[in-house]
């Protein structure tokens, strides 16, 4: 019970904070310099041209109207029309999204798969010859940008090696459409197309692989962390006078209370992916939201900006929040005590 | 005690490295457990008790220690001897240990019953004794019950955090006799609970010793909690024991200048307002005084004490390392 009103607590946090996120975004993106109109009609526009898109699009009203405006639609559940593309901004987001998401989860899958390995080995093997490859591999990996190590797994495994795809999600004229919840891996497994999956996980790889660096480094280095904190700890102790044999003492007894920093970490990490998944996703082509965002913000399409934005902090509050769920399936300290406070 | 007692350790000396500098933690340290008894070892913190527990047990650390002579006879087979898995199948079966906290000895993300349930499956599996899940489960429920648990199976359910310290303790207790141990070691039993739940721990266990035979070797630092539970007591400092005897008669003759400066320790609720303490501390283990070692603190020391004292008897199955035992108990 008293979980379920952390969670409820912490939803409520996370809405005002939306809420507070959209009045700045909101703000920032109508100072900045540059006319919203003049830049979608393009310089040879008449003024009167552009005065008139203005008034259609409500930007001559006061700041506050115009955010008031926002909100009410925001509330049905609509950002309002592209400058750019013509288009209503929830379709332009329901089309990239999925596959932003995507690769966010692949990223995370690979992060996960990795990290947590190599950080119990590397705490099994502390200070050993492991344990410092894995810290260094670390580092690299968080020094390393995402568009260097793109460019660089783009080059290799694409044009020199020909092993896997350098674009897009699936090949070009491949015959399937994710139309059930638009992640191609997914919609593949759940309409049973064995062939489809394959191709959309071999164009799947690269970027997330790209993406991933960073993060895989992160999960490692709090892993490894972890597991040396809990290995400290007297029950693992009393586990080995008991007579528990080593491997059930490190994969259940350590690895499980050790999961909880990684996870929560991971949550903070969405944030970075979503901001680094732009880079990676201009790389390969990969049709998505974060690259759709970039071209709404330097064209100053304000309705597009809001969208990207909101739906951008709405992923993050809802990932923190699986996040919590998760944590406290794993750690019924949280369960019953309703987190720490 | 003319047989051969259950435990019984034998001049055992340990050493630990660290950092390149060798200290010599435990120096000949010898004592008996015989069954049906309880056996106190008492000293101050950092005394090397939980070293000895430990290599009883063994899981101390090697390296950074080092077991570099001594016996650790058990069931009359010296442990240090025996080959490959021999000891590994009597540890957490034959001989098993209550772990003294409550509140950080219990693995908080699994339940009581699973983690007491594993605990009986690799016993089983070592000792080549099959039974099933549900078996173990039962035996689980027996224990609980055991220790005095009320509603066994809703304990099994909880999470460590569930319960208070008291039944966490019951829960350690419950869990190192889930094998039916012969032996059972205890690390400063309930000192982390309050005085009226630490007296029905000490009972709990008295009433172990004599309802089932069970030889038991407290650690303490506690002499209030040895006077009133333990049959015979060993008085450790800086790694060595100092005095051994039976209770009543440590009591009523403290005899080595430690044992007698410890006791000035315990506050009395009739005389002075105030109590001794021992001025100075533990010695440095790098480099232990040359003979014996609370001759630095030990307001009796003489130049003869540069000397390793002998055993010497005070009374019945009562003796003291000191050389100056006549001045200490005058």
């Amino acid at each position: 019970m008293e979980f379920l009103y952390f969670l409820i607590r912490r939803l409520l946090w996370s809405l005002l904070v939306l809420f507070g996120l959209s009045i700045v975004i909101f703000v920032i993106a109508r100072v900045m310099p540059g006319d919203p109109a003049r830049l979608a009609l393009g310089p040879r526009a008449s003024q009167e041209q552009v005065d008139d898109l203005k008034a259609n699009m409500g930007l001559d009203k006061p700041l506050v109207e115009q955010y008031q405006h926002f909100i009410v639609g925001l509330s049905r559940g609509d950002l309002g029309l592209s400058f750019l593309t013509k288009r209503p901004v929830n379709d332009d987001i329901a089309e990239t999204f999925a596959a932003t998401l995507e690769l966010v989860l692949a990223t995370i899958s690979i992060a996960f798969l990795l990290g947590i390995p190599l950080g119990v080995v590397a705490a099994a093997k502390k200070d050993g010859g492991a344990d410092n490859l894995v810290r260094f591999g670390a580092i690299l990996g968080a020094v390393t940008p995402s568009f260097l190590l793109a460019l660089l797994l783009q080059v290799l495994a694409g044009y020199e090696l020909h092993v896997l795809p350098t674009t897009g999600r699936l090949s070009p004229d491949f015959p399937f459409h994710p139309d059930i919840t638009g992640l191609v891996t997914i919609d593949a497994l759940l309409k049973g197309n064995p062939a489809a999956l394959i191709d959309g996980l071999k164009h799947l790889l690269l970027p997330s692989l790209a993406l991933s660096a960073a993060t895989v480094g992160q999960i490692a280095r709090i892993t490894r962390s972890s597991m040396i904190d809990v290995a400290k700890q007297d029950y693992i102790e009393a586990g080995r006078a008991f007579g528990i044999p080593d491997h059930v003492r490190i994969f259940k007894y350590m690895l499980r209370p050790a999961f909880v920093p990684p996870m929560t970490i991971l949550g903070l990490e969405f944030a970075s992916l979503l901001g680094n998944a732009f880079v990676v996703e201009l790389v390969f082509a990969w049709p998505g939201m974060a690259s759709y965002g970039v071209r709404s913000i330097l064209q100053k399409d304000l309705n597009a900006v809001m969208g990207v934005v909101m739906i951008s902090g709405l992923f993050f509050v809802v990932a923190n929040l699986v996040i919590d769920v998760l944590v406290g399936f794993v750690d019924p300290r949280v369960r019953i005590q309703g987190g720490q406070g | 005690m003319s047989a051969e007692p259950l435990l019984s350790v034998r001049s055992l000396s340990v050493d630990f490295s660290t950092y390149g500098r060798v200290s010599h933690v435990l120096r000949d340290v010898s004592l008996d457990v015989p069954a049906r008894r309880h056996v106190a070892l008492v000293g101050e913190s950092g005394c090397g008790k939980s070293v000895t527990m430990k290599a009883i047990m063994g899981i101390l650390a090697q390296p950074p220690a080092r077991i570099v002579g001594g016996e650790i006879r058990f069931d009359g087979r010296d442990l240090l001897q025996v080959r490959g898995g021999e000891w590994d199948a009597w540890r957490g079966t034959a001989m098993s240990m209550v772990f003294q906290d409550p509140m950080t000895s219990l693995n908080p993300v699994f339940t009581i019953g699973d983690q007491m349930e594993t605990i009986l499956k690799y016993a089983d599996r070592r000792l080549g004794r099959r039974r099933d899940r549900r078996g173990r489960l039962d035996r689980v429920y027996e224990v609980l019950a055991q220790v005095r648990m009320p509603d066994p199976e809703r304990i099994a359910k909880s999470y460590p955090i569930m319960l208070s310290g008291g039944m966490r303790q019951r829960v350690l207790i419950a869990m190192a006799l889930l094998t039916e141990p012969r032996l059972l070691i205890a690390d400063e039993p309930g000192t982390a609970l309050d005085v009226t739940t630490q007296a029905q721990i000490l009972k709990l266990l008295r009433d172990l010793v004599e309802e089932r035979g069970l030889a038991l070797l407290m650690i303490t630092h506690n002499l209030g909690l040895v006077r009133e539970a333990a049959d015979f007591v060993y008085v450790m400092y800086a790694g060595a024991v100092v005095e051994r005897g039976p209770a009543v008669e440590i009591f009523a003759r403290p005899s080595h200048p430690y044992t007698r400066a410890l006791f000035d320790c315990v506050p009395k609720l009739s005389g002075e307002t105030t109590f001794k303490g021992i001025d100075g501390s533990l010695p440095d283990y790098g480099a232990p005084p040359p003979g014996c070692r609370f001759a630095p603190r030990c307001p009796l020391a003489v130049a003869m004490c540069n000397r390793s004292p002998d055993e010497r008897p005070v009374g019945p199955n009562h003796s003291a390392a000191c050389w100056r035992l006549e001045e200490a108990v005058a």
